[in-house]
């Protein structure tokens, strides 16, 4: 997914961020659907809205779901501009999926709040304007209290954003340090006290979007063109089977956008998509240096080289970002009474 | 009326199909007076229009009807016999109040008046009245025939034990025929029994996650219940995984069908309900132990349908290949734009 902040900006004039939210904060106040649409057409035409993602995705809802009017006023119309980029500050480098054992904390000082610790693998950061971040505001006898969301800006003195290069050396990922960064009081975002609740909502959002399963479509179609017109059997059924699992995957992913519409918190169908669609997407790779004797390459080549060697080296990472294989199976699990 | 039609049905399978009538039918045949009973509520007429004789249900109506049917492996043609008589009803014929059946396979030459050649695979063929199959490719004609009047007949039963048999027909005059309407193609009946098994699979499907969930909550080793263990918790995920989407796939297969089935669909639905059944089958084995691997033990008759549904009236296999053919004939361009609108004219 590109980063390009003169095409998020161009979208956002034709009203095509935010599209959910309502007019009188910039949106377009068309239901999930009409979003999912334009979404899942840019993400099949491979276009690069990474810059406004985040933002599209999660932020501007959970503004809009918990913020206050001010809130709303000042951040959601230059999301819906595409003017604005978020990131989400989750993950610490003693927190993966143990996502409560964050420790980074914010602690009430006079009418401020006053921000020390450390975010990491936080995606754009290095390019956003805001981060939203789940942090630590009091101590709770319950594992999932004491944590809220604060929106971050993130040129406060005292924040600190270091790209890292992922394996492919890009560098998309980032830590990010809070060294006694002061907030307004307006920066907690919904309720103290209420964060988990909150990062578990969001996450459903999260996982059951189109790119869950649209991340390998580039390469889905480049097999296409390079198998040609007559495929041999082996290249028939794969495509094939392909083909009959990314047409329900996004009837599932529908079936989902459905629910969150009707105001539900469907965690574990997200779930299920979320893990079905990443074993489609990590299986897309694999079948393509199956099905033809291309060598992967970075330095030239034809499409197919170069779009199997990209995809190759980001499949790993579908079934981490968003919560790992394995914490999506327990959550599956624990749907059918399992635990 | 799809909730009474359910309801009604869910009832009347819950009283009737235990696993010792499962069992019965496997050594003893036709079960008679369940079939009466299914027959006289009108069940296997409920897709033939109302002036056909029937209810005229569409079939999203009756998905939820053929899943009961593979839920509580219901050994008998109901859901055959609502395929059939609505493709009567769709030439214009009357819906037959009676046992019957459709080959989707088969060598039959018609001269316009008598056949001659075999049907193969005709689920419960040889306890049914009538058949219904389809003769000719150019243009295609629906006929009538009996099994009973066959000059020969070659018996045999799927894993599960479920009637699976061919018929050869001498100078047969069929006792009814019309053309096919223009819209069904001389597939109809294949596509209609890979939508059947399709969604008899997910019906089999939920009842064995539903089983084996249960069965691993109580069965305790090292102390506890070995649904405690990740590993069989993690099993069972990917079993409900694959089940959801499977569902996903079935509904949409069972939505879009109107007078004709939609290919891309039910082509999808029959891959991924295929793929799902051996997933399924398999993890429920391992997670029941040994007492599932026993007859007496009510986990086969699922498993052992799942491993025949997948592969009658096209394996996953055999949809994905004739799929991805004429999804690279299209082109990579046509992809998204044929996802997005469903449309697949094969
Ligand atoms: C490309 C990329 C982008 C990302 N972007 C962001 C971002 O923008 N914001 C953000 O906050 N985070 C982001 N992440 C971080 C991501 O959310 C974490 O990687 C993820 O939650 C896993 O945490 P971890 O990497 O620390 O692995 P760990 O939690 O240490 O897990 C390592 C392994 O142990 C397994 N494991 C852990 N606990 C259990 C358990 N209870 N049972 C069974 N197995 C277990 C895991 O499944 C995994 O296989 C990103 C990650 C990647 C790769």
């Amino acid at each position: 997914m590109g980063f390009d902040a003169k095409f998020s900006q161009k979208l956002g004039a034709r009203g095509w961020i935010g599209m959910a939210l309502p007019k009188k904060y910039g949106g377009s106040d068309a239901d999930a659907f009409s979003r999912y649409v334009v979404i899942e057409e840019l993400l099949a035409a491979g276009a690069p809205v990474s810059a406004h993602w985040f933002a599209d995705r999660q932020s501007g809802p959970l503004i809009l779901r918990y913020g206050t009017e001010e809130q709303k006023e000042s951040y959601l119309p230059a999301i819906c501009r595409g003017e604005s980029y978020f990131c989400i500050g989750m993950s610490e480098p003693n927190s993966g999926s143990d996502l409560a054992s964050i420790r980074s904390n914010a602690k009430k000082v006079g009418d401020k709040w006053v921000l020390n610790g450390q975010k990491v693998w936080t995606t754009n950061a290095h390019h956003s304007h805001y981060m939203i971040a789940l942090v630590r505001t009091s101590e709770s006898e319950s594992r999932h209290g004491g944590m809220s969301q604060f929106i971050i800006d993130l040129s406060l003195p005292g924040v600190e954003v270091r790209p890292i290069k992922d394996l492919t050396g890009a560098e998309h990922f980032n830590e990010v340090f809070f060294d006694n960064v002061e907030l307004p009081d307006e920066a907690l975002a919904g309720s103290e006290g209420q964060g988990w609740h909150q990062v578990t909502a969001e996450l459903a959002f999260e996982r059951s979007g189109p790119e869950r399963f649209l991340s390998s479509m580039a390469l889905l179609k480049v097999m296409i063109d390079e198998v040609g017109q007559y495929p041999d059997a082996y290249q028939a059924k794969e495509i094939g089977r392909l083909t009959a699992r990314l047409l329900t995957l996004r009837n599932m992913s529908l079936s989902v956008t459905r629910q969150l519409n009707a105001g539900a918190n469907p965690a574990w169908s997200a779930s299920c998509v979320k893990d079905f669609g990443v074993g489609f997407e990590q299986e897309i790779p694999e079948i393509a240096q199956s099905i033809l004797e291309t060598l992967p390459s970075t330095q030239g080549g034809n499409d197919y080289s170069k779009v199997l060697a990209y995809l190759t080296q980001q499949a790993p990472s579908f079934s981490l970002r968003g919560g790992t294989r394995e914490i999506l199976r327990g959550i599956i699990a624990r749907g059918l009474g399992l635990r | 009326m799809k909730e009474i039609f359910e309801s009604t049905l869910e009832k009347l399978l819950a009283d009737q199909v235990t696993l010792d009538l499962v069992k019965a039918s496997e050594e003893q045949g036709w079960m008679e007076p369940l079939w009466d009973l299914l027959q006289s509520s009108g069940f296997s007429l409920a897709a033939a229009p109302e002036e056909s004789g029937g209810t005229g249900l569409g079939w999203e109506e009756l998905n939820g009807v053929i899943e009961l049917c593979g839920r509580f492996c219901l050994p008998l043609p109901l859901p055959e016999s609502i395929l059939s008589n609505w493709l009567l009803g769709a030439c214009g014929l009357q819906g037959l109040n009676c046992a019957v059946s459709f080959a989707a396979e088969n060598s039959l030459q018609w001269d316009g008046k008598l056949l001659s050649g075999s049907v193969r695979q005709v689920p419960w063929g040889r306890y049914v009245d009538k058949l219904v199959t389809v003769v000719g490719s150019e243009s295609p004609v629906v006929v009538v025939l009996e099994p009973n009047s066959a000059a020969s007949s070659s018996l045999s039963t799927n894993l599960a034990g479920e009637s699976r048999d061919d018929f050869i027909f001498e100078n047969y005059l069929p006792i009814d025929s019309s053309a096919l309407p223009s819209n069904l193609d001389s597939q109809v009946l294949l596509k209609g029994g890979a939508m059947l098994r399709s969604a008899q699979i997910i019906g089999a499907l939920e009842e064995l996650l539903r089983v084996s969930a249960e069965y691993g909550n109580e069965r305790v080793q090292f102390g506890k219940p070995i649904t405690k263990f990740q590993v069989v918790q993690h099993q069972l995920a990917v079993v409900a995984e694959n089940v959801a989407a499977a569902r996903v796939s079935v509904q949409a297969a069972f939505e879009e069908s109107g007078s004709a089935f939609p290919t891309l669909q039910l082509m999808a639905a029959k891959i991924c309900t295929s793929d799902a059944a051996s997933v399924g089958a398999s993890t429920a084995h391992a997670v029941h132990g040994a007492i599932g691997f026993t007859q007496e033990y009510s986990l086969h008759p699922l498993t052992r349908r799942l491993w025949s549904w997948r592969s009658e009236y096209g394996s996953a296999t055999y949809w994905s290949k004739l799929l991805g053919k004429s999804i690279c004939e299209m082109g990579s361009e046509a992809l998204w734009p044929t996802i997005t609108s469903g449309d697949l004219n094969v």
